[in-house]
């Protein structure tokens, strides 16, 4: 078999699978959100934290428990690796500096995990497993908290109450996310991925001498890693790193974990708003736009060499041969439509236009289908936008899921929506034009503009990939950044809240024969056009600066 | 209107320190149970179950440990098949007590003249060392994989069409006759797992080992 008929199996298995679970864990996470019951554990987690599980909040109060954990996270982890030098069970690695740290602990807090450190020179077993595999759970938890509660929005009438802010974060952690993942994790481990708590590992090599290592508890963070749709490495290889992703089916195995969640919870809102018909039209738009790119990025990753690439033969440069062409497109564009980042190839020596692909994916808004939560809210702050723009053609009032959509929830979407290229643009225009920052690119001429859009464009959305020969470790990248990736996280989230917020407070119009049917096709069509242009209209002149440039050189 | 703005303002200082310990508490609570609890958990699973390869799959030569079959390795004489190039490989800059490979990948972009040379400078070379008495390489026979450096610099494997043309070199180097390394290539090519996930290998340090044992047996 070829290497593209295998390649586009390798799709139809991905497909499969995510089609297999899509219901089953779709069911399993509405009806998490909605329980009535608490697990033994949970009541002492409750008792932990010394809130009330069963309490209702308005969405300043569930705005206040997302910020005040996210700002606690934040102190937390930056601590942490301050104090790494003296931690035990660190390797006897010293403490990491302050700019990096920050840059670090916000990273992991807001689901980016960006990494301006190599992970294998830098962090200790404390400070991956205690830190940062932590946010990686936990950043998850809170991107689906917030979409339950917009969910809720929508489910609920005559009321303002979203929920109790804790009890989702508590039970999308314990009832979601930490079984899957310890069953990926030991899944990983067995197809090679490590998983100990060893020292510095020094190991004979063939030709004599000897090599250092470290082991550590990989296998179970790159497992939530994915899953969560983090993307932060234990290596800076990141899954491209063998310990990290040993085999050509983990690497199909772990584009299954990070699709998965997202896909599913299109599910979870079908049947939280009492409609599936509606999950399965939301579903749609992002499974459409998923399938095209991924089409598109195999296209010019499989046909269309230029340069260097053209002259080896293959797209091969900054690829494993394990993975191929093909399991590294279907990765690279999994990992940039989602908040993950995680990567088994380097973006920066994809084709020009495979790298644009990239690009223009976090561009999209990272919702097809997303990070965990992020993905499901993203794409209902379009679908307002699309009924919006029906109703305007049609000369109606616009509703969806039977609630209104007037002035004060269009001001919140079209704000939300201006948010991270608003953040992108205008970093990168000052990266440019500063006299220092460009001296970071490693790449000469469009590429090197590339480098600094695509760091700007993954930190506003929270992904975290990179085109990595950018050096972001400087003290403009580390605090530009860092700010890129708090703005692009929660002023988004407070948009989102105050949304849901004001849905929750409506009564229901009831549907009549003018109501735009949202459950239909055409909806859907409408909602991947909305995508496509407000994110054309946006991003074109930067992009015909970089990749587009590049790409038809 | 002095005193009542002051209340407010106890009561808010007072609310959002309290509200940030309920978030402490919960990170803290939340960290035993992600960052303690289930790491440990993994971790006894991984240990009981499948000791060899959560200690990073070592493999042995005549008794000794070689390095791991899932990490490439570099700097291999002619006698051996070779690698990929592994150019975006480096070195610890921290915590220098440690001799630390770091993983990573060139990122040089395909229109960068770097990239271009170093490719056509690794196919030259590809080409010069494969190239025997009764056996030239053409260039077009030279595989993608055997002049671009992978995404980790620690890809263990080479295509079988880079084995392919190594094959008249090392047999003639080691003294072995053609059928002899062609079927040792050939028992260390791995097919797609089931038959279309991935690209078909060949994992280059456990050809070698077995290389090494075949010409010690003689």
């Amino acid at each position: 078999m070829g290497p593209v008929p295998a390649a586009v199996l390798q799709l139809l298995a991905l497909i499969g699978a995510l089609a297999l679970v899509h219901v089953p864990l779709g069911n399993h996470m509405a009806r998490v959100y909605s329980s009535d019951r608490h697990l033994r554990v949970e009541r002492w987690i409750y008792k932990g934290i010394g809130a009330d599980p069963d309490t209702e909040m308005r969405w300043p109060a569930y705005l206040r428990g997302v910020l005040a954990f996210s700002v606690a996270g934040v102190l937390f982890l930056y601590l942490l690796q301050r104090l790494q030098g003296i931690l035990p069970g660190s390797l006897g690695f010293s403490s990491v500096n302050p700019a990096q740290s920050f840059n670090t602990a916000v990273s992991f807090v807001t689901n980016t995990n960006w990494q301006s450190y190599y992970g294998e020179q830098t962090m200790g077993h404390v400070v991956q497993t205690a830190g940062l595999a932590v946010q990686n759970f936990v950043s998850a938890a809170v991107g689906i908290a917030v979409a339950v509660a917009l969910v809720r929005g929508f489910a609920r009438s005559r009321t303002g109450e979203l929920g109790n802010f804790w009890a989702d974060l508590v039970r999308g952690t314990v009832r979601i996310l930490v079984p899957v993942a310890a069953v990926a994790a030991v899944v990983l481990v067995a197809c090679g991925a490590v998983q100990n708590f060893s020292g510095i590992h020094e190991v004979g090599q063939f030709i004599g001498g000897s090599q250092q290592w470290n082991g550590g508890a990989v296998a179970s963070q790159e497992a939530i890693k994915e899953l969560g749709t983090n993307g932060g490495g234990y290596f800076n290889a990141n899954s491209a790193h063998p310990f990290e992703n040993p085999t050509p089916f983990t690497n199909l195995f772990e584009i299954f974990l990070i699709l998965v969640i997202p896909f599913a919870l299109t599910r979870t809102f079908g049947v939280l708003v009492g409609s599936v018909r509606q999950g399965y039209a939301i579903l749609t738009a992002m499974g459409a736009i998923w399938l095209g790119f991924t089409a598109l990025m195999m296209w010019t990753e499989f046909a269309h060499h230029e340069g260097a690439l053209q002259i080896a033969g293959a797209s091969m440069e900054g690829k494993e041969v394990r993975f191929g062409v093909g399991g590294s497109s279907i990765f690279a564009v999994a990992t940039t439509l989602t908040s993950t980042g995680a990567v088994d190839s380097f973006h920066s020596s994809f084709t020009g236009f495979g790298g644009g692909i990239t690009m223009l994916s976090m561009m999209l808004g990272e919702i097809a289908p997303g990070g965990t939560g992020s993905g499901l809210y993203g794409m209902l702050i379009i679908a307002v936008i699309a009924v919006f723009i029906a109703g305007l053609m049609v000369g109606r009032t616009p509703e969806y899921l039977g609630k209104k959509i007037g002035s004060r929830e269009i001001k919140l979407a079209a704000v939300y929506i201006l948010i991270t290229p608003a953040l992108v643009l205008i970093l990168t225009a000052f990266s440019m034009a500063l006299p220092t920052p460009p001296n970071s690119m490693l790449n000469p001429g469009a590429h090197g503009f590339s480098e600094v859009l695509y760091a700007f464009t993954s930190a506003a959305n929270n992904n975290g990939s990179a085109f990595a020969g950018l050096n972001a470790n400087t003290d403009w990248f580390n605090t530009m950044t860092g700010l890129a990736m708090l703005l692009g996280r929660f002023l988004p989230m407070v948009l989102v809240l105050a949304l849901a917020g004001s849905l929750a407070e409506q009564k229901p119009v009831p549907v009549t024969a003018g109501t735009l049917r949202t459950e239909k096709p055409m909806f859907t069509g409408l909602l991947v056009g909305a995508v496509l242009i407000i994110v054309g209209l946006t991003y074109f002149p930067a992009l015909a600066l970089g990749p587009l440039a590049e790409g038809l050189a | 209107m002095a005193k009542g703005a002051l209340i407010t303002m106890n009561n808010s200082v007072a609310g959002t320190v309290r509200l940030l310990g309920a978030g402490l508490r919960a990170l803290l609570v939340l960290t035993l149970v992600t960052g303690v609890i289930y790491p440990l958990a993994v971790t006894g699973i991984a240990q009981g179950l499948f000791h060899h390869r959560a200690n990073g799959s070592e493999i042995r030569s005549a008794g000794k440990v070689v390095g791991s079959s899932l990490i490439g390795q570099q700097g291999y004489s002619l006698r051996y098949f070779q690698p990929r190039p592994a150019n975006g490989l480096g070195e610890n800059s921290l915590n220098t007590r440690y001799k630390l490979i770091l993983s990573g990948a060139t990122n040089l972009s395909a229109d960068n003249p770097d990239l271009v040379k170093a490719v056509r400078k690794a196919r030259a070379q590809v080409v010069k060392d494969n190239s025997v008495a009764g056996y030239t390489v053409r260039p077009s026979q030279v595989p993608a994989d055997a002049v671009t450096s992978s995404g980790s610099g620690l890809d263990p494997d080479i295509s079988p069409r880079y084995a392919e043309i190594q094959v008249h070199r090392v047999a003639e180097r080691n003294g072995l006759s053609l059928a002899q390394v062609n079927r040792l290539v050939e028992e260390h090519t791995q097919d797609r797992t089931l038959g279309f996930i991935g690209d078909p290998r060949v994992n280059v340090l456990e050809l070698n080992v077995a290389l090494k044992a075949l010409v010690a047996k003689g």
